[in-house]
């Protein structure tokens, strides 16, 4: 397949999946995370009016847990629609680079894996808080993004009028 | 397939392809997104922020004076204020970004192997969707759970949902359509291919928009590895610090003070990380439509040199807000209002299109 195809149709994917994690998760887990952020911190609160401050930092840990979860969920979806749509329109314009098709094929496969491997590393960090492979793969996705839009820049920069 | 342009007349516009429709409504979308933002930064973010502050304040009040009736009632306040803020943040990024997705649709017109009337009817659901989720999202504050039959999701909520389902099975359409191609399916009247143009306009909003990206996607990694934990562990102190202040009887202003300074942060952070890396996207897509964009040399370069400048304006001075206060705030809605002006500009053109590309041969193969 090639590099343009690739990004193309990994990009659509991508952007369906994104959209479709979305709608999932705006029916079924966000206003019951909202409900969940909401409600522990004005629990703190109330423990706090009623001077429990054990049970007040109790519920302020649950708030920092839920929010820790609601950051990086929407951080994966509007991340993985976004690459999505990076990808898409590198495979519009990729072939405007002065590159020969196997370099630009190694810049496309970067871009496919970091846009895939970035916002699902984000997503595995709410099932395993902190832990070093969720990180660890977050910053080689971002990498991989980074590196590929770095090759496509130079790419765009050797192209000739 | 035949010149969609009146025969006769070389200024008649174009009948309204597939294509046409989704630059149309794309560019319409964004420039909207951008007015909606633009009116919400000005008129509702600050004043939102500061009604947040107060309530805030009156919990810790609340928690002082033993009032536990007036610290949930207060936090009822707190939530409807950051539904309102959220949900106008959400209308206005969502409209954005299906203006982007309808201008990349556009571009892949010439391999979508469906005859040109049902190209025309996903398009049409497409920003039909891309138009109501934006509509939705803005009324879920104000319609509540009125009349609901269910227990947490509105009928703003549904439309919203609607939307989305909407631009999802329109996405889904092109996806087959250009899978059809992929198969060898032809269709007799495709879109022609965008014509090979190396223009000076295409070549800066290229290079510009990619330049664009790469910055925004560096400061991201470093917001991400420097600030993103830290911000959170200090979410954490400060509301401990509220919280003991206020059931200690002491004044917790200074706790609430440095909560909304941390949100402030957090927020230029992210509006600086997503607008640049959004401008750069545009950046890229309009270099592909500038064919289509029926202007004059100069002015078409006029409104790139006009895009790409308030394009690196609005994020530098947003991230400069909290050093420089409102007047960065205010360089950065004037940053704002020139990349809607430029795509305003480049609408106009885009409406002005007379169909003359499509009279040239170049079908997709």
């Amino acid at each position: 397949m090639s590099a343009n195809k690739l990004l193309i149709f990994g990009g659509l994917m991508l952007a369906a999946f994104g959209m479709l994690y979305g709608l999932h998760y705006a029916i079924f887990v966000e206003h019951q995370t909202l409900d969940r952020m909401g409600g522990s911190l004005a629990l703190a609160f109330q423990d706090a009016a009623e001077r429990d401050l054990p049970a007040a930092q109790l519920a302020i840990d649950d708030y920092a847990d839920t929010k820790y979860d609601y950051v990086r969920q929407i951080d994966a979806h509007s991340h993985w629609i976004g690459l999505a749509m990076v990808m898409i329109i590198f495979g519009a314009v990729l072939e405007q680079t002065a590159f020969a098709e196997r370099t630009r094929s190694i810049i496309a496969i970067a871009l496919a894996l970091g846009s895939f491997s970035f916002p699902g590393a984000v997503i595995l960090q709410t099932w395993t808080h902190g832990s070093p492979f969720s990180l660890a793969l977050a910053a080689v996705g971002s990498a991989l993004v980074i590196g590929a839009m770095l090759a496509a820049a130079v790419g765009f920069a050797l192209q000739r009028s | 397939m035949a010149s969609t342009a009146v025969p006769g007349s070389s200024l008649a516009l174009a009948r309204l392809s597939a294509r046409r429709v989704l630059i149309l409504g794309g560019v319409a979308l964004i420039a909207g997104g951008m007015l909606f933002g633009d009116v919400f930064a000005v008129f509702v973010l600050h004043q939102n922020g500061a009604q947040t502050g107060e309530a805030l304040l009156a919990v810790t009040r609340a928690v002082t004076a033993h009032d536990s009736s007036a610290v949930k009632e207060e936090f009822g306040r707190i939530g409807g204020l950051l539904e309102d803020h959220g949900t106008k943040l959400d209308a206005h990024a969502h409209m954005i970004a299906a203006g982007y997705l309808a201008l990349m649709l556009a571009l892949l017109q010439s391999y979508v192997a469906f005859n040109s009337k049902i190209r025309r009817i996903i398009a049409e659901v497409f920003i039909a969707g891309g138009l109501l989720l934006p509509v939705g999202i803005f009324l879920i504050h104000y319609v509540g759970l009125a009349y609901s039959p269910f227990k947490v999701i509105g009928w703003a909520s549904v439309l919203a949902d609607s939307a989305g389902a909407l631009l999802i099975a329109a996405l889904l359409g092109e996806a087959w359509g250009l899978w059809r191609y992929y198969r060898g399916k032809r269709a007799d009247d495709a879109e022609l291919l965008l014509p090979l143009d190396t223009s000076w306009e295409r070549r800066t909003l290229l290079a510009g928009g990619t330049v664009l990206i790469l910055l925004g996607f560096l400061y991201g990694a470093w917001y991400a590895g420097l600030d993103l934990y830290q911000h959170e562990a200090r979410e954490k102190t400060i509301l401990g610090a509220m919280l003991k202040t206020s059931a200690g009887g002491g004044d917790a202003a200074q706790s609430v003070g440095d909560y909304g300074k941390l949100q402030a942060e957090k927020a230029v952070d992210i509006a600086a990380h997503s607008h640049v890396i959004e401008f750069g996207l545009l950046a890229i897509l309009l270099s592909l439509i500038q064919p289509f964009v029926f202007l004059g040399s100069r002015w078409k370069r006029f409104w790139v040199k006009l895009l790409l400048a308030g394009s690196i304006i609005l994020p530098v001075f947003v991230r400069l807000e909290m050093r420089l206060g409102l007047i960065a705030g205010g360089i950065a809605d004037i940053g704002g209002l020139m990349v809607l002006i430029a795509l305003v500009g480049m609408l106009v053109g885009v409406a002005g299109y007379t169909g003359a590309l499509d009279a040239q041969p170049g079908r997709a193969r």
